[in-house]
């Protein structure tokens, strides 16, 4: 076992962890953070991605020992300090972006990364950049468009993929 | 996973000497070897690092003006920095997997892994470029020796990838959807001194150059000039996403729309 420090949501950690123990795992299972799920464990579905240094990976695919030091962000550092929504989960829920929500966390952070880079994607720009994303309930409308609404952009063109969209 | 001992070396040196220990590997992003650590296809004892060691990572250009790729750099940086002085290099980087992918996966462990069905094979073979490691340069045409086979002795670390900047060139990717590896790509690449075809997820052989297309085209840059051309299905990869006929047929019309492509 090797001590293993980084920062989490802004705080200080730190764990005894194995050469094997994957990011995905010290986050869950280490400091229970069960918010990053862990869909496929193969890095096709997207659903465990945080951000290291800022930038958008799969945690289960990343071993916790490569983030020696390292910023890491997780769904559960996306919330307002104040405990309100963020800007896109409060998207995610006026748009419907969600309907089992085991998708939604690593949604939410590729959505985060996206607009980081690219304040105001276009729709295919969004589709393209959510490539690495599964959702298993196959919507994908409403997440698109609720990244879309988040970016500030008019989505009324897109519809009413929902009952509840707040247009 | 089997379990391991995992090092982190910040430079080259403590790198080559964690790899000089029985049974250990390079870690370059993980994106394939992590998978593999995970069916437990491999098992090293000991997993060597390189993302922590600086002077592997970042794209510079050279006095001749190839473009140099550190051996640990992301597909994101080379997407990112490579744009304005090789932009068929940069878009077959940003085309890589996805977004997660391309920020942990890394030029150097695409090549030493040689995947028969990986994108950089086709732009390395295809640039006639240099693969540069702790102990020697190795040209792309003798690097690649068969299927997930590379020149590379046994703890060699590819430091630098140096590309030669073509006139025009353009990468053609008939992506497998559901893992986002090439069905067959083309990399089409024309320099003053001929014109290179490099072909990925095509052959039972890996990555390949295609001498007859390379010898019209050097005649005569147009997708019209390989119109009367055709490849053998013979050596070619048949599985349940396409027969050996379907991809031979695929790389004429990607090396097509590569020259189109690259105007």
């Amino acid at each position: 076992m090797t001590k293993v420090t980084m920062t989490v949501n802004g705080k200080a950690v730190s764990g005894e962890v194995e050469g094997r123990t994957l990011l995905s795992q010290f986050l869950r299972e280490g400091l229970g953070l069960t918010g990053t799920h862990v869909g496929c464990d193969t890095s096709q579905c997207g659903a465990c991605v945080v951000h290291v240094n800022g930038q958008d990976v799969k945690s289960c695919t990343t071993f916790a020992l490569e983030c020696e030091g390292a910023e890491v962000r997780t769904i559960e550092g996306m919330a307002n300090p104040d405990g309100s929504l963020s800007v896109i989960q409060q998207a995610f829920q006026d748009h419907h972006g969600l309907q089992c929500g085991f998708c939604t966390p690593g949604m939410v952070m590729t959505a985060a990364a996206l607009l980081a880079r690219n304040p105001t994607p276009s729709e295919a720009e969004i589709r393209h950049y959510l490539e690495g994303n599964i959702c298993r309930c196959t919507g994908y409308h409403n997440i698109v468009k609720a990244i879309l609404a988040a970016s500030g952009q008019d989505v009324s063109h897109l519809g009413h993929g929902d009952a509840v969209a707040a247009e | 996973m089997y379990a391991f001992e995992l090092v982190r070396p910040a430079t080259l040196d403590e790198a080559m000497t964690a790899l000089g220990a029985e049974e250990a590997q390079a870690l370059g992003g993980g994106q394939t070897l992590i998978p593999t650590l995970k069916q437990r296809l491999a098992a090293p004892a000991k997993l060597v690092c390189l993302s922590g060691i600086a002077e592997l990572r970042g794209v510079c250009i050279a006095d001749d003006g190839a473009v140099c790729v550190g051996g640990a750099t992301p597909h994101a940086v080379v997407a990112a920095d490579a744009a304005a002085h090789y932009p068929a290099l940069a878009a077959l980087a940003g085309n890589i997997g996805d977004p997660a992918v391309r920020n942990r996966g890394t030029i150097g462990g695409s090549l030493a892994n040689n995947d028969p069905s990986a994108c950089y094979p086709a732009a390395a073979l295809g640039s006639g470029a240099t693969i540069r490691t702790v102990n020697r340069d190795i040209a792309a045409d003798d690097f690649f020796q068969g299927m997930f086979t590379t020149a590379l002795e046994d703890g060699e670390i590819i430091t630098e990838v140096r590309f030669p900047v073509p006139e025009r060139a353009a990468y053609q990717k008939f992506e497998q959807p559901a893992s986002r590896f090439a069905l067959v790509g083309v990399f089409v690449a024309k320099y003053a001194s001929g014109v290179r075809v490099a072909v990925t997820g095509a052959s039972e052989g890996g990555v390949f150059r295609w001498a007859e297309a390379e010898a019209a085209l050097s005649a005569d840059f147009s997708a019209g000039a390989i119109a009367g051309l055709s490849l053998e299905a013979d050596m070619m990869i048949g599985d349940l996403h396409g027969s050996p006929e379907y991809r031979a047929h695929l790389v004429k019309v990607l090396t097509g729309r590569a020259v189109t492509a690259a105007g």
